[in-house]
């Protein structure tokens, strides 16, 4: 479980987040929504340790904040970035090699639990990254975050550039994926319609504050939330 | 098969590799910091003589040449793990420009400190292997036991530096910390303490070459200025992002300048490095050996 409280982050005169608290439970996705500008990248980038925050993130009993984006890693925390961050100069293999060095499973055994999941990037594993079309890198992206079996998962926009039908796919395989490996999720998307179908729970963000919390069944039958965050007339 | 070793030909082909293989040298350890940090390093040549002064020094006070040599390299790689840490750290993410001019600025001062310390001591620094070339009847072949030892020195070092880059996790990890070091974090990579090794491996190759280099000469600060303007051309020839591109270059440097010396003039002959490189850049201006990557859009 990830608790998330009093967490604030500012960025020089810009306070990015306000005093938010939050609770991701394990096995669950919990999925972060937001307007552009409403700190959600913000968010993720504190757990992982990349933006200084004040405040308290805690992994079960462990406290994460003032800890190395490294040892956050090490710890299981693992963070597919926006634009999905797969190194477009080296191999799809080489991609995967990279995840998996938090991991006490033997490599061999490592790439090929992630081919099985996706096929595809075991027919391209020797292609750079490049490559790669923007579903497959976001498979590549998913199945490097995996390769080391984390206990957390942070996604950051990963329906963004891809077609409906692969976002559909994309989250059809973060539900799954929640289920079968007791996964903690904390999903960032834009795209709230699609996140809030798959997701347990929803934190709304407004300039850097919490809008709204609560189970994403209730968060998306809100009238008023659907008005602001989904784009819906009632 | 004396006659023909001891050919002009051939006689230009041995010449070419012994300064040749030095210059490669000298443009992988430019190649392997630009592999695991995308900086070029001005200062090398000068990293590299004031790790030799320090190590080999000590074999005009009776030391045994080997040992004094390890401990050059040891220095060298002390010495570019200190300068990761001390002046260029503080530069990343800063314009490009400013470890250049950091690096050239360094270089200037290394010089200055080597000739302040060692003001007195100059020495020719005495060769581990014969010079002397060998014969085949009456003909010079213009290879020696030291020309041998460093062919096989380069050919070493380059292997070791391709396994450790393509076949190992650590180099792995080196390149992608140099390519995107916010990823690396993220993925558990330790991406300081790569950069720091980066810089430590690199001049320890850089000394290596440095003392090759003064193998046989006097000691002098500025040994390394005018091969490492030609190592800094195979390297960009070469492609910073390919260890055999810069060997391959450095090599090829080496054996124009040889021919130019022979058939043309000894004038020209330190132009080869801008003959190469003109030709090189006309051929393939991101490098010779540089893979590029097509990118699906």
């Amino acid at each position: 479980m990830i608790r998330v409280a009093g967490l604030s982050v500012t960025y020089g005169a810009v306070r990015a987040l306000r005093d938010v608290s939050f609770e991701a439970p394990t096995g669950q996705i919990t999925t972060v929504i937001g307007a552009n500008g409403a700190g959600k990248t913000t968010l993720l980038r504190s757990i992982s340790g990349l933006a200084r925050a004040e405040g308290s993130i805690r992994l079960d009993e462990r406290e994460l904040l003032g800890m190395a984006t490294e040892d956050v890693a090490r710890l299981g925390v693992a963070h597919v970035p926006e634009g999905r961050g797969v190194i477009a100069e080296l191999t799809v293999e080489e991609n995967l090699r990279l995840g998996t060095l938090a991991s006490k499973v033997p490599l061999a055994e490592s790439l090929a639990s992630q081919y099985a999941q996706f096929p595809a990037l075991e027919r391209r594993r020797r292609n750079y990254a490049a490559t790669l079309s923007g579903g497959e890198r976001q498979m590549l992206a998913m199945a490097r975050a995996l390769i080391a079996r984390p206990s957390v998962l942070l996604l950051d926009e990963p329906s963004l550039g891809l077609a409906p039908q692969v976002t559909a796919e994309t989250m059809r395989t973060i539900a799954q994926l929640c289920a079968s490996e007791s996964l903690t999720v904390i999903l960032v998307e834009q795209n709230a319609k699609s996140a809030l179908r798959i997701a347990h729970d929803a934190v709304v963000l407004h300039l850097g504050q919490v809008a709204a919390a609560g189970p994403s069944r209730e968060i998306a039958a809100d009238p008023e939330l659907r008005r602001y965050y989904l784009g819906v007339a009632s | 098969m004396g006659s023909f070793l001891a050919s002009r030909l051939m006689t230009d082909i041995f010449g070419g590799l012994a300064t040749g293989t030095v210059i490669a040298l000298i443009a992988l350890s430019l190649v392997i910091i630009w592999q695991s940090t995308h900086v070029l390093n001005f200062a090398q040549g000068a990293m590299g003589m004031f790790a030799t002064f320090v190590g080999m020094n000590l074999v005009f006070h009776g030391l045994n040449y080997w040992w004094c040599l390890a401990l050059s390299v040891v220095t060298g790689m002390a010495l570019g793990a200190l300068t990761e840490r001390v002046l260029i750290r503080p530069l990343y993410g800063k314009p490009e420009i400013n470890p250049i001019v950091v690096m050239i600025g360094f270089l200037g001062v290394l010089e200055a400190i080597i000739a302040s310390i060692w003001t007195t001591n100059i020495s020719m620094l005495p060769s581990p292997f014969s010079e002397i070339y060998y014969e085949a009847g009456r003909r010079t072949i213009l290879v020696s036991p030291f020309v041998i030892y460093e062919v096989i020195v380069v050919a070493l070092v380059l292997s070791g530096i391709a396994l450790l880059f393509r076949r190992t996790n650590l180099g792995l990890q080196m390149r992608a910390a140099a390519l995107s070091p916010e990823v690396s974090r993220l993925l558990g990579v330790r991406v300081g303490r790569l950069l720091t090794f980066g810089w430590a491996l690199s001049t320890g190759v850089g000394t290596l070459a440095a003392v090759i280099v003064s193998t046989g000469q006097v000691l002098a600060p500025t040994n390394m200025d005018g091969i490492f303007v030609s190592a800094f051309i195979a390297a960009a020839v070469g492609g910073l992002e390919s260890p055999t591109g810069a060997i391959i270059a450095g090599v090829s440097i080496g054996l124009v300048e040889q021919f130019i010396l022979d058939f043309w003039s000894t004038s020209v002959a330190p132009l080869s490095g801008v003959i190469v490189l003109v030709i090189g850049l006309a051929i393939r201006p991101q490098g010779l050996f540089t893979r590029q990557v097509s990118r699906r859009v």
